[in-house]
């Protein structure tokens, strides 16, 4: 099966931020713990010969069902929000390969940027209710928060750390193409 | 530019006051470092009186850091840690947590001992817990051993003045980068 870029038609493509989500997931202890941002937004722009993925999340606006600790990720101990107040996404390199989608682009984090991969699925374009053309994009990757300066941890008495360096990105992104 | 210096020894002739006492005599121009003295005047915490009525001396306390634009904490070392009066100040300091006057503030945390170590247990548990209470916390540290010899009543040690000069300037930088980063904010867009 040949790889091509995005099957979708050219064109300006909105994210849907009420059916779309970025969540986060870090290993601790025997568990994971997760996170999601309430406020971002996204843009797809396709033309025929490739596509662009931009997005951006505020971090004023992550979410852990837990005050204090939302108000602790805040801190220059984690995001710095003050300072880098939004997270960063960008790709022209999308390509699919049936229902898989691979995506290398850069990634901003408290001012640092790295290139990654993200891997997941794609669905459509189908029209939605109002006759728009609608796509699905489902994409994971993985990255290091100690990079990029995201490094807070704590020695467990027994030993060992208390929170994983590995954190998992999880996207849900819903886009709309603009009439 | 102002800084508030907090020290965490309530004895007259402290050492680490006194090492505070000699870093205002070493800011820069348009930098005022006040020494706070309130430290012995403020209650053990405890969030009802948070609620019902807080403490006069807490409230002078608050403002005195939100009208601080740095903080510089001298620390002694009690049990391999933080003396209770300087923790129990930074825990009234810390609530509400989401706007306490600390949060995103620098802070730099010196310490003097009259042991060989200069109080480094208690500077790092003074910084884990700034970080915690989400101030910026300057990544300098100066300890002080041995102080009765080398800071006595008054400091007069040239390599440790200019090592407490060193710890303003460094506070003093992190004030402007905070100044500058916050007036290049960038609006959400994609």
């Amino acid at each position: 099966m040949s790889t091509s870029t995005i099957a979708a038609p050219p064109g300006t493509w909105r994210l849907d931020k009420v059916h779309s989500s970025i969540a986060f997931q870090v290993p601790y202890l025997a568990g994971a713990f997760n996170g999601t941002f309430r406020e971002f937004d996204g843009t797809l722009d396709v033309a025929d010969d490739g596509a662009a993925l931009t997005g951006v999340a505020k971090v004023a606006s992550v979410d852990v069902k837990d005050d204090n600790l939302s108000t602790h990720l805040q801190s220059p101990d984690f995001f710095d929000a003050e300072s880098h107040p939004e997270l960063r996404f960008s790709s022209d390199r999308i390509a699919l390969d049936g229902e898989s989608v691979r995506v290398a682009g850069e990634i901003e984090i408290k001012g640092v940027k790295r290139t990654i991969e993200a891997t997941g699925a794609a669905h459509g374009p189908v029209p939605n209710l109002q006759g728009n053309d609608s796509l699905r994009l489902q994409l994971t990757t993985t990255i290091d928060r100690t990079e990029f300066g995201v490094s807070w941890n704590a020695e467990l008495p027994g030993g060992g750390k208390a929170l994983s360096d590995a954190v998992t990105i999880l996207t849900e992104l819903y886009f709309v193409k603009e009439a | 530019m102002r800084v508030l210096a907090i020290s965490g020894s309530l004895r007259r002739d402290s050492h680490n006051t006194a090492l505070l006492r000699a870093a205002a005599e070493r800011v820069p121009a348009g930098v005022e470092l006040e020494l706070w003295d309130g430290l012995k005047a403020v209650p053990p915490y405890d969030e009802d009186d948070d609620h019902e009525s807080t403490p006069a001396a807490v409230t002078a306390l608050r403002s005195a850091v939100a009208g601080a634009d740095a903080v510089l904490i001298a620390t002694p070392e009690y049990n391999h840690s933080v003396p209770g009066a300087l923790k129990n100040a930074l825990d009234w300091i810390s609530r509400p947590i989401a706007t306490n006057p600390l949060r995103n503030k620098p802070v730099a945390v010196i310490g003097a001992s009259t042991g060989i170590f200069g109080a480094v247990w208690a500077q790092a548990e003074l910084r884990k817990v700034l970080s915690a209470i989400g101030a910026r916390v300057v990544d300098r540290e100066l300890a002080v051993g041995q102080a009765a010899e080398r800071v006595g009543a008054a400091v007069n040690d040239q390599e440790l003045l200019a090592q407490l000069g060193e710890v303003v300037d460094a506070l003093v930088a992190a004030v402007r980068e905070r100044e500058a980063a916050r007036s290049a904010k960038q609006p959400l867009a994609a």
